[in-house]
């Protein structure tokens, strides 16, 4: 069993315990323990089960790279699943709950998958799934979707806070072990900026468990000197429990700091995103140990050497009583060695090297444990718990030559360096064949704006996995980056490390080498996928070669660890399997980021109101006061409509479109888009980017204008204003305001830049009342004493006035056919004129009214709307707006374009009004049927609605659509699809449906 | 995210201050063109391994136009330049052709 030890534990308080839960059991631990080693000292060896198979699964490291422990944590809005036990500081009151099984963690029923393991190989998904195809919505999607995904989404709202910091430095560190404290000192010393990020709570990485001198010194005297020093240097920043998720483009650095997740309730954030820039990056990323490969190493128990004992060392946990170590190189030797000295068993040492170890193996040996060079285990026993192994010889198929009792087994494959960050953005590596791993390739970097490296990789990333190899690299490397960034390193030499002389590891993908088939179906090399060495064989055969296809036909590596321990084990395989060198298979990508980081920390502050912020007219609050219901448009809102107590949406609509076309309403226009266009070339220019002909226009008038981008496709329309001779305003599209005026811009600076034009968006500075009906003027006229009769301010005209005392510019324009004054104000003057409008049209019963009332005063009039009757396909052309069209001009944007034969063709669909029969309004959208099918089998079409409202004026539906033939099948009645299955009938009639001959803007 | 210089206002920003335009030194088409000439000028574009030019607004910062010469491969960038002009001007060229040397795009050197 696991248990806590009477000594040990550097990184206890054992004075501070701290209380838990278990899927509800109540379990206490100590302050400086991980969730993993307080489960462990708790005997809590079964933590989840795995994906496919649901097989028990148990901590097999004690880092980030743990692909088992992975469960539930927190309730409610706190909930958060997949959380690794391994990287889990523990609190007082944590909750922790298991995943992947049902109905319970230790009688899982899932767990027959395993029977069946033989019918779900490699590629189980896409065999069976295919035939027949009737089942694949009702049958299979079901299936999968209930068994695709690991944990459980939460279901409430994040009630925590997260946020972004930026920060700019010469020199990025990322990792605080021996290598990245040294780097940071030597390119500190310089008198770099520097940034030193550690994923963990704990500086100086895993030395302090491996051992090893430094100048004489035990390594920890130099860890905790060499912080204490880099804290008093004012360039350098130190910060633990942040990891550099990923490194981008030209020095782009995302750090990921757990602020908050080991004291809940504390103020502040839960976690920060660094976005960093830095000029150098340096990624002491160390080294993460490789399982073996052999029969039941998946079973709960068997561990990375190197993790059994961190648990001793810094958590004073002990994985089992009777631990076998098997391994393939020197350093596990310092796991039987630490388990020793605490007094548990090693009943054996089985050195898969039939020379076996050095130093550390005899020191071993003087301690009594026996060694076994050349043998293997053949086979874990056990099921949800390891209890014994078989040993056989490496070199054979796995004959059993004796049976030993254990509890834990400790194995170790040698050590991967951890390439991930050197790799994101583009770092290439070299096979190490001594090593069997993948190093940095230092003439190979990413490289960043000025085409040189930005990334380098120190100590136990760069390969250099021996202390005193270590130390000198990571010193190079601090140096070489303050000196990139322009600093002067001292000429210091680097402080000289010491530990036992390792003898070569030997390379180990299969155990035994020859293991038969049942044993290698028993092989794991994903625990969390259950990928075993007989799938990646079975994609070889099956012809899935390429690295890349074979992870994603077998899923290995595709896990929530992204193969940090399967990886290499499982591109061994597949290059043994095809017969070709490692380097020839070569890695699948690294992408960041390092281990998952939370969806909030990535939304930071953008969440609620700040997700965007709101752009309010001037008269927002008044609306807000009365009834409002909003419509949001791009980041503005609008008012849809102004509910009465008691009152419908649909009733309030028809309200304000009669009062409106019977007396009067007021319309806050304040959105639309308003530039300036100013400039001795500026009537030229608006003649290139409007269809009509704009500068021919006389100041004090108005005129109604389409654009087009050079396509010739409709992307705006408007009324322009000449405002002087040099000057024009142009009316643009609520949405269009910042698009139109980016179009503008790019054509004066990137086409037209020798014509003297400026343009300003004045959106914002205008706040912009349209006063409507019949009853518009009188009201008007009660605030000045001007001429507004229909000579003094003629249809299409402007003039500058004062009402009541604020100045204002009136536009004679109309969008609804009745009388109608567009008035703009100064922004801050709008909300006064708005209120002495209300006041002013008190006696006519005035209506404010929404966008719906809008689109429905235009629609009766048969006036498009950019949205609504275009998508980016449509040409002035099939709107019937050829009279915008100037036939005058030689270019305009988009005139070569219309005429290509495309948009030349008769059978274009042409607007057209459509009025059912039954007087029912149509569906939006809704598509008009023809005779036959198509290609594909779905019906013909012969059209489309393209607005539809119910019209109160004329008390039935109304439509425009775009149709095949249109103007030419006045009176025909066509077929519309609606969503239920049935049809309705739709006469094309002519677009305008009311007051055709426009009389009614004609008040005297 | 890349670092790109306004040659405008002359800040150095990241490249969410910046919004890409595509290609660089197109030759407009009007009316009157053939249609080969005015397709290519719509939708035809250069998709380069290697050296480009292409257009950048600094849309968060000044609003300003540039070009910009750079590697689509190593993400390197040659320098930046003002959109007034219709080709790359010389010094461009050179410190192209001093890391990248027999570069060729389109009709430049």
């Amino acid at each position: 069993m696991s248990t806590r030890l009477a000594t040990g534990g550097r990184l206890l308080n054992k004075t501070c315990a701290l209380n838990f839960t278990f899927n509800g059991k109540r379990m206490s631990g100590h302050a400086g323990d991980t969730l993993a080693s307080a489960l462990l000292a708790n005997d809590q060896m079964l933590i989840g089960r795995s994906f496919k198979y649901h097989r028990p699964r148990g901590v097999v490291a004690s880092g980030a790279e743990e692909p088992n422990g992975l469960v539930g944590m927190g309730e409610g809005a706190k909930f958060e699943p997949n959380q690794r036990v391994t990287t889990t500081e523990l609190f007082e009151g944590l909750t922790a709950k298991s995943q992947n099984h049902w109905p319970s963690l230790v009688f899982d029923l899932g767990a027959v998958n395993t029977k069946l393991a033989r019918f779900l190989p490699g590629g189980f998904y896409y065999k069976t799934f295919i035939q027949p195809r009737a089942f694949w919505k009702h049958v299979y999607e079901p299936i999968i979707r209930k068994s695709a995904g690991l944990g459980k989404a939460p279901k409430d709202r994040d009630t925590d806070k997260y946020e972004h910091f930026y920060a700019f430095v010469d020199v990025l560190i990322i990792g605080g072990g021996i290598a990245g404290l040294q780097a940071a000192r030597a390119a500190g010393q310089a008198g770099a900026k520097v940034l030193l990020l550690e994923q963990t709570a704990h500086w100086g990485g895993r030395a302090p468990v491996d051992g090893g001198t430094v100048d004489g010194h035990p390594v920890e005297a130099f860890i905790e000197n060499t912080v204490s020093e880099l804290q008093a240097m004012k360039n350098v920043t130190l910060r633990n429990r942040t990891m550099g998720s990923g490194v981008y483009d030209h020095g782009y650095v995302l750090g990921y700091e757990r602020v908050g997740d080991h004291q809940p309730g504390a103020a502040g954030p839960r976690h920060r995103l660094w976005r960093i820039r830095a000029g150098q990056v340096i990624a002491a990323t160390g080294a993460i140990e490789r399982p073996l490969s052999f029969a039941g190493n998946d079973i709960p128990g068997v561990l990375l050497a190197s993790a059994i004992r961190d648990y001793v060392v810094n958590y004073g946990v002990s994985v089992g009583d009777r631990t076998v170590v098997v391994t393939n190189n020197d350093d596990a030797y310092r796991t039987a060695i630490t388990l020793k000295k605490q007094g548990l068993i090693v009943p054996v040492i089985l050195d898969a090297r039939a020379e076996g170890g050095g130093e550390l193996a005899l020191q071993a040996r003087e301690l009594g444990i026996r060694v076994e060079n050349g043998k293997a285990i053949a086979k874990v026993k056990g099921h949800k718990r390891v209890t014994g192994v078989e040993i056989c010889a490496q070199a054979g198929e796995g004959a059993v030559l004796e049976e030993i009792d254990c509890d834990a087994v400790a194995m170790s494959g040698g050590w991967s360096p951890v390439v991930h960050l050197w790799s994101h953005c583009g770092g290439k590596l070299n096979w190490d064949e001594a090593n069997a791993m993948f190093r940095p390739d230092a003439t190979r970097p990413p490289t960043g704006a000025d085409g040189e490296g930005f990334v380098s990789a120190a100590g136990a990333a760069n390969g250099a996995l021996e202390i005193q190899e270590l130390l000198k690299d990571a010193d190079a490397a601090g140096k070489a980056a303050a000196k990139a960034t322009g600093h002067s390193p001292k000429r210091k030499a680097a402080p000289k490390g010491e530990a036992e002389i390792e003898t070569p590891m030997q390379p180990v993908w299969l155990m035994p080498q020859g293991a038969h088939v049942k044993l290698r179906m028993k092989s794991w090399l994903d625990y969390q996928n259950d990928v075993k060495v007989s799938d990646i064989q079975l994609a070889a055969r099956e012809g899935y070669e390429s690295v890349e296809h074979a992870k994603r036909y077998t899923t290995i590596g595709m896990a929530t660890d992204q193969g940090k321990l399967s990886n290499i084990n499982g591109l061994a395989i597949l290059s043994d399997a095809l017969n070709q060198p490692i380097p020839q298979t070569g890695t699948t990508t690294f992408r960041p980021p390092y281990t998952p980081i939370s969806m909030a920390s990535i939304a930071g502050e953008a969440r609620d109101e700040c997700f965007q912020p709101l752009r309010k007219t001037p008269i927002h609050a008044w609306h807000e006061e009365n009834g409002v219901y909003w419509e949001p448009v791009g980041a503005w809102r609008r008012p849809y409509c102004y509910q009465k107590p008691g009152e419908s949406i649909d009733e309030a609509v028809n309200r304000e479109v009669i009062n409106t076309r019977k007396s009067l309403g007021l319309l806050d226009a304040s959105t639309l888009g308003k530039i300036i266009v100013k400039g001795p070339d500026a009537g030229r220019f608006l003649d290139m980017l409007y269809t009509n002909m704009m500068s021919t226009l006389n100041p004090g008038r108005c005129r109604y204008g389409l654009m087009c981008n050079e396509n010739g496709f409709l992307m705006d329309d408007g009324v322009v204003a000449k405002l002087d001779d040099e000057t024009y305003l142009c009316h643009t599209t609520t949405g269009g305001a910042e698009v139109i005026h980016g179009h503008m811009e790019e054509w004066l600076q990137t086409e037209w830049w020798d014509w003297k034009v400026f343009t300003a968006n004045l959106t914002e500075q205008y706040a912009q009342i349209a006063v409507v009906g019949p009853m518009a003027r009188k009201t008007l006229e009660k605030l000045t004493d001007e001429d507004l009769s229909a000579e003094g301010l003629s249809f299409m005209g402007w003039k500058d006035y004062t009402l009541d005392g604020i100045h204002a510019r009136i536009y004679r324009i109309s969008f609804s056919g009745e009388l109608s004054y567009e008035i703009a104000v100064r922004a801050s003057e709008g909300r006064a004129l708005w209120d002495k409008l209300m006041q002013a049209g008190a006696e006519f019963d005035v209506t404010p009214y929404g966008t719906e009332t809008l689109h429905i005063l235009r629609a009766e009039k048969g006036f498009i709307m950019i949205g609504d009757e275009t998508d980016g396909t449509i040409i002035p052309q099939d709107l019937g707006l050829h009279w915008a069209i100037s036939k005058k001009k030689d270019d305009f944007l988009g005139k070569r374009a219309q005429q290509r034969a495309h948009m030349t063709d008769p059978n274009r669909w042409q607007l057209v009004g459509l009025e059912t029969l039954d007087g029912s309004v149509l569906p939006e959208g809704a598509l008009a049927t023809a005779e036959g099918v198509n290609a594909n089998g779905q019906r013909n079409l012969q059209g489309r609605v393209t607005s539809t409202y119910h019209s109160a004026t004329l008390g039935r539906g109304i439509a425009m659509g775009l149709v095949f033939g249109g103007p030419e099948r006045m009176g025909e009645v066509l077929s519309f699809a609606k969503l239920d299955g049935t049809d309705v009938q739709a006469m094309i009639v002519d677009p305008i449906f009311f007051d055709k001959d426009g009389e009614k803007q004609n008040v005297r | 995210m890349l670092i790109l210089t306004c040659p405008v206002c002359g800040v150095t920003g990241e490249e969410t201050e910046f919004h890409g335009g595509g290609e660089a030194h197109l030759k407009r088409f009007g009316p009157g063109s053939g249609d080969t000439e005015f397709h290519g000028y719509l939708f035809t574009r250069e998709n380069p391994k290697g050296v480009h030019f292409e257009r950048w607004r600094h849309n968060n910062g000044c609003g300003k136009w540039f070009h910009a010469a750079r590697c689509t491969m190593t993400l390197e960038i040659f320098g930046t330049y003002l959109a007034q002009t219709y080709e790359p001007p010389q010094h461009i060229k050179d410190a192209i052709t001093a890391k990248r040397p027999g570069w060729k795009w389109r009709e430049f050197s």
